[in-house]
């Protein structure tokens, strides 16, 4: 049914994007990028589940649901987060997260 | 289907309600009498809470994506008492100059957190259960960011919702394995089907490290201190008490429902995380100047001894996880309600400030360290019966040496708490606390918590309800 690409390439694909995320949001130091790296983790989950679903069982479509809406609840992640930052962004005048360290022990 | 189904979801359907209609208050009341919404708000939410006592069937909606027990409806009547204390005792707060156009939006917030709490609780499938918690993870952050003019609360912000987005990710990686493995997402079915693969424990573990984030168990609690101090002092004891709360009941239904085959990994895991979380939240504690961050660590050592609770999957944990839970809203939300109301009256928020509260303020030291005395679980107060029936659930199936590591941690906590009960009666202080006169609201909510810390502790009908709904593997 599904010739050409294997699974596993999708799924190596998901977790190479899965711990890219996790190591952008460990090491930038920008605020905006570890937004875009939570992003990235976020979209990985989506293409695990896309290629679950489309490989594994393709006579149903809970997986094709779940990811339109991971995408929508990314949507509105990002927008809270952007407002704090833009928040952030006038009481500080940065968004390099190494000056936002007001409370640090 | 008909419509009276509907009634099964009331709680959540009056909340949203309840968030339109204050979100219409503030467009079309008069805005010379902006302040006056606070008393509107806080008598609709009552009206919710009373409402979501009825007693109701029990039933499923949408296919088994909503369902509705006793033991859910008690969870969200749990969280809804919680939740009016919180308000009654932001009234001060919100009556501030400076918070007096945003008293409507505190509101909506705070009830659309707890739809989505609610919807959490009631999910029986996974997407149900990651919109719920979703939906109660964004407005918090928007709640902890609330004082747009203090640096400290714009950081805060920032870092619960970096953090929650962490968290769901790797929440969702974990399901997406689960999802590979069966094709599944609907608790009950998964529990049908689920075998213990090595791709499941997987997923598992990345699940769990998920709700980890959310319940602040170490190692995964370094976000806890810094948004607790940040945040204004009410959102503090929301985030500690009801958001904390939420995800430890929707974790222990999880686990007991899904994945009661892989008991054995998840009991190692939960073995070592709770030994960790108590021991490094109490040591972590003792170091602490600041009020707010003190009972961030402390909060952070409670979760690990209900983890105690989680850990025997029995119906006797689970009924000491929901009655711990209940002693430890009014236990901490008395010391919150002490901690707000001396910030609002002085700004003060360091333990040495403390010193000699009992001279000026005998009233609010009392509360105060009952509120602590029953965190640390001194007899009389209800703290003692909720730790003990929490430690007696793990017994009884054996973790003698978690028990053990729990009891000498409850000793370790008994210091610190009488630190700063020490602070207040003992110490010496040139310039206390001035003497003051807390308003109506705020010494209402503190009787409650009082009344509650005692009552808890003595009704044991509250204990036998518990265990009448509860359930374990």
């Amino acid at each position: 049914m599904n010739t050409g690409i294997p699974i596993q390439y999708f799924l190596i694909l998901a977790t190479i994007m899965f711990f890219t995320g996790i190591y952008g949001f460990l090491t930038r130091r920008n605020l905006i990028t570890i937004l875009m790296s939570t992003e990235l983790i976020l979209n990985s989950v989506n293409i695990n589940f896309m290629a679950f679903n489309r490989y594994l069982f393709p006579h149903k479509l809970d997986g094709m649901f779940f990811s339109l809406f991971i995408i929508a609840v990314a949507a509105a992640e990002a927008a809270v987060a952007i407002s704090i930052i833009i928040n952030i962004y006038r009481r500080f005048t940065t968004i390099n997260v190494e000056d936002v360290d007001e409370m640090k022990y | 289907m008909n419509l009276q189904d509907f009634l099964l979801m009331r709680q959540e359907l009056l909340l949203t309600l309840a968030a339109i209609i204050v979100l219409a208050a503030e467009i079309f009341w008069n805005p010379a009498k902006k302040k006056s919404v606070i008393f509107f708000a806080i008598i609709i939410f009552s009206l919710v809470t009373a409402a979501g006592m009825i007693p109701s069937e029990d039933g499923y909606l949408f296919g088994g994506m909503y369902i509705s027990t006793g033991l859910m409806r008690l969870m969200k009547n749990i969280l809804d008492i919680g939740v009016l204390i919180i308000l009654v005792q932001s009234y001060t707060w919100l009556m501030k100059p400076e918070n007096e156009e945003r008293i409507s939006e505190y509101f909506i917030l705070i009830f659309t957190t707890l739809v989505g709490m609610d919807f959490m609780i009631s999910s029986g499938h996974f997407l149900m259960f990651y919109l719920g918690l979703e939906l109660a993870t964004i407005p918090v952050a928007a709640l902890a960011a609330f004082e747009r003019y203090k640096n400290k609360s714009a950081e805060a912000g920032i870092k619960l919702i970096l953090i929650s987005s962490l968290s769901s990710g790797v929440l969702l990686f974990g399901i997406s394995m689960i999802y590979g493995t069966s094709g599944l997402l609907y608790f009950y079915d998964l529990s049908k089907v689920f075998a213990g693969g090595s791709l499941q424990i997987l997923g598992f573990i990345f699940f769990f490290a998920g709700m980890a984030f959310k319940i602040s168990i170490v190692p995964f609690h370094l976000w806890t201190a810094d948004v607790y101090e940040g945040a204004p002092v009410n959102i503090t004891s929301f985030l500690s008490v009801i958001s904390k709360g939420a995800a430890l009941f929707i974790f222990i239904i999880v686990l007991y429902t899904v994945f009661p085959v892989i008991i054995e990994s998840w009991q190692k895991t939960i073995l070592v995380t709770s030994i960790l979380t108590m021991t490094i939240g109490n040591l972590f504690a003792i170091r602490q100047q600041n009020i707010k961050r003190f009972l961030a660590f402390s909060s952070i050592s409670q979760a690990g001894y209900i983890l105690l609770g989680i850990i025997g999957a029995n119906q006797a944990g689970m009924t000491s996880v929901v009655y711990y839970m209940i002693v430890y809203i009014f236990s901490n939300l008395g010391a919150f309600g002490v901690i707000t109301a001396i910030s609002n009256a002085t700004g003060k928020e360091n333990i040495d400030d403390y010193n000699g509260l009992y001279q000026t303020n005998p009233k609010l030291s009392l509360t105060m360290t009952l509120a602590l005395f029953s965190l640390a679980g001194i007899p009389p107060v209800a703290g003692f019966f909720g730790k003990f029936f929490l430690f007696a659930a793990a017994a009884e199936k054996g973790f003698y040496f978690l028990v053990l590591i729990a009891v000498l941690n409850t000793i370790i906590s008994l210091y610190y708490y009488l630190l700063v009960v020490k602070a207040m009666f003992i110490n010496k202080n040139e310039n206390p606390v001035m003497k003051f006169k807390s308003d109506i609201p705020t010494r209402f909510g503190l009787m409650i918590c009082v009344l509650g810390i005692f009552l808890t502790g003595f009704a044991s009908i509250i204990y036998e309800y518990i265990k009448n709904l509860s359930f374990g593997i």
